[in-house]
């Protein structure tokens, strides 16, 4: 069984999925190659090979620079054919949302999508994917030659185990685009995406308004951390919406999430209940939020969160 | 502007999901049916672009009897016609489903091809890229802005991180995020004209599938956390916790 991986980059850096879907692969113990297409990334295959990779190839064609869902589909289905891939493994994200499906379709081969465990049995890969909002765990199978997998970003950490990359260049021919991206606005500059952190800190309601946010962005500051937020305060127009988490807004599985001043609905749960570990800071201590919290202050968050920022700083010093 | 929107009816968020007792499927006794919350975006942003541009939307939703009432929501909401695709059960493979709309959906010329981004029961995200690749016309997905401009289009979409703006021409599809629009509740005058308006009910043979969801389990319950104070003095411990027992931070 061979694995083809969809090497992921933005502005020209290799994205962390790729890293823990190598690793994932790794585990699997079966041979694999990492594509990427498009861009020019100088230290790919020094940067793979810490990781493990020891077969990376870049796709190179005129016009590739930009994404086109269609166009990088067709490319990417050719390629799986071309390479004699068995699986092809992407991740859950933005893009890989958007691509996996499509060459699903154009090499009729199925696809499970947002997996948190891919594990081999023989020659069959177990699959486990949330459903009805984490409600449900589905264990799926696919029955096909060629199979396509999408994994939740952190939901497999990635791991150094140093190889030799044989990094290789191939040129394919561009299909015409139907779909070309004209502007990519990009969030705050050097702002980090929920989904790609490691730690959260997300406000909700019992902020009270925008005026006092700057607790939470203290907080995720010294802890590292991407600050998401819960759809009350995104709805009353304290943050953008991007920084929802929940079942309209984004799903993520960071190592630790911080929720402060939220209730925990079933909705929210939805889009955090796969971190590792959750801390709810609220005054009720009927709030939903600790039936899923492995650490819990039942007190007024703003007597707790300035009082964890300068306990974080004194650690620092 | 001809329009169609495709719609799945789905479980209420806040419905409790009961599994049989084999551990196969979800027991359907005592669930609250709704249309899945992203395709009344899609719905919504259907009749806009009718109201203003003029046409009419087609509703299409694939599945069991009980899909009718979702079907009759859109309508409510502002739909003209629909198209109800009977099969026994949602089928587990989005192939399967894709490849049945895909070829309703060829035979209705539809300029504009409107879905949620992703239904709330599966959760698959799948459906608007599958029909784009197969219909093999442009699709853009996670949209919260669209702009039509005779026959070319712009739409905005939420990625990670940031956004993105594609421009690309009809026929097209569109998956909806929220943020596209606000959903209008049906009128009682809405809800009147949908009960008059005739389904048109087709049999389709579905293929074989090729994912399968062979068993579902309930997530391992969670060991009840600990409460490590009521007050701002609990911070320290709470601290040590995550450092030393956690060992994040
Ligand atoms: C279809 C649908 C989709 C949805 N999708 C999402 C989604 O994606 N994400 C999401 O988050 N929600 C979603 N929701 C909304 C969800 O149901 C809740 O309404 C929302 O999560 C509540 O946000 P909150 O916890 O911030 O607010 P509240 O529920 O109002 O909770 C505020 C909390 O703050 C606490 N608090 C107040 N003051 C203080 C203080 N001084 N100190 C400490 N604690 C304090 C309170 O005890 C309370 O628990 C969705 C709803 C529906 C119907
Ligand atoms: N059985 C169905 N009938 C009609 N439309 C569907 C069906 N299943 C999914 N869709 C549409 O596809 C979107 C994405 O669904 P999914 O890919 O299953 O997450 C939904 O929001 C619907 O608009």
């Amino acid at each position: 069984m061979k694995v083809l991986i969809y090497g992921e980059h933005r502005d020209g850096q290799i994205r962390k999925i790729t890293f823990e879907n190598i690793t994932l692969t790794k585990s699997l113990n079966v041979p694999f190659e990492v594509v990427f297409i498009g861009t020019d990334i100088p230290d790919a295959g020094e940067q793979l090979s810490r990781y493990g990779a020891e077969q990376v190839t870049l796709i190179k064609g005129s016009g590739l620079e930009k994404y086109s869902p269609d166009g990088y589909a067709k490319i990417l289905a050719q390629l799986v054919q071309k390479h004699e891939a068995d699986v092809l493994l992407m991740g859950a994200t933005a893009t890989g949302k958007d691509l996996a499906p499509r060459v699903s379709a154009i090499l009729n081969a199925p696809l499970a999508t947002d997996c948190t465990k891919v594990e081999l049995e023989g020659d069959q890969l177990r699959l486990i994917r949330p459903m009805y909002a984490g409600k449900v765990l589905a264990n799926v199978s696919l029955n096909s030659g060629i199979k396509i997998v999408t994994v939740r970003p952190n939901v497999y950490s990635a791991h150094e185990n140093p190889a030799d990359a044989d990094v290789r260049e191939e040129t394919v021919e561009v299909p015409d685009f139907k779909t070309v991206v004209k502007e990519i606005i990009s969030g705050a500059k050097g702002k980090l995406d929920v989904t790609e952190a490691d730690i959260i800190v997300s406000g909700g309601r019992g902020m009270k308004g925008p005026e006092n946010w700057h607790l939470i962005e203290e907080l995720a500051e010294l802890l590292g951390a991407a600050t998401g937020a819960s759809r009350a305060a995104v709805d009353a127009g304290w943050r953008p919406h991007d920084e929802q988490v929940g079942q309209t807004g984004k799903t993520v599985s960071p190592t630790l999430y911080v929720a402060v001043g939220i209730s925990g609905a079933i909705q929210h749960l939805a889009g955090m209940s796969s971190s590792k570990y959750i801390v709810a800071i609220n005054k009720d201590p009927e709030a939903p939020i600790f039936k899923v919290a492995d650490y819990g202050i039942v007190a007024d968050l703003f007597e707790v969160v300035p009082k964890m920022i300068e306990e974080l700083k004194k650690m620092k010093n | 502007m001809n329009i169609a929107v495709c719609v799945k009816q789905t479980p209420d968020t806040e419905t409790r999901i009961k599994l049989t007792e084999d551990q196969k499927r979800v027991d359907e006794s005592d669930i609250n049916f709704i249309l899945n919350p992203y395709d009344e975006f899609a719905v919504e942003q259907a009749v806009r672009l009718k109201e203003a541009h003029g046409g009419e939307v087609t509703v299409i939703s694939l599945g069991p009897d009980r899909v009718k009432t979702a079907i009759r929501t859109a309508l409510a909401m502002g739909g003209d016609r629909a198209i109800h695709l009977k099969t026994e059960k949602h089928p587990d493979d989005p192939l399967v489903t894709a490849k049945a709309l895909a070829s309703v959906l060829k035979e209705g010329n539809y300029d504009l091809i409107l879905l949620g981004k992703q239904a709330i029961d599966d959760d698959h995200n799948q459906m608007p890229s599958i029909l784009g690749a197969l219909l093999d016309i442009p699709a853009v997905t996670v949209v919260i802005k669209l702009e039509v401009d005779g026959n070319k289009l712009t739409a905005e979409r939420e990625i990670d991180g940031g956004h993105e703006i594609l421009e690309f021409s009809m026929p097209a599809i569109i998956g909806a995020q929220r943020g596209l629009n606000e959903p209008r509740y049906p009128s009682l005058k809405g809800i009147m004209r949908a009960k008059k308006i005739q389904i048109e009910e087709r049999e389709v043979a579905t293929e074989p599938e090729q994912l399968k969801v062979e068993s579902l389990q309930y997530p391992p319950p969670k060991s009840p956390g600990k409460i490590v104070g009521d007050s701002a003095d609990a911070v320290p411990e709470l601290l040590r916790l995550l450092h030393e027992e956690a060992k994040v931070l």
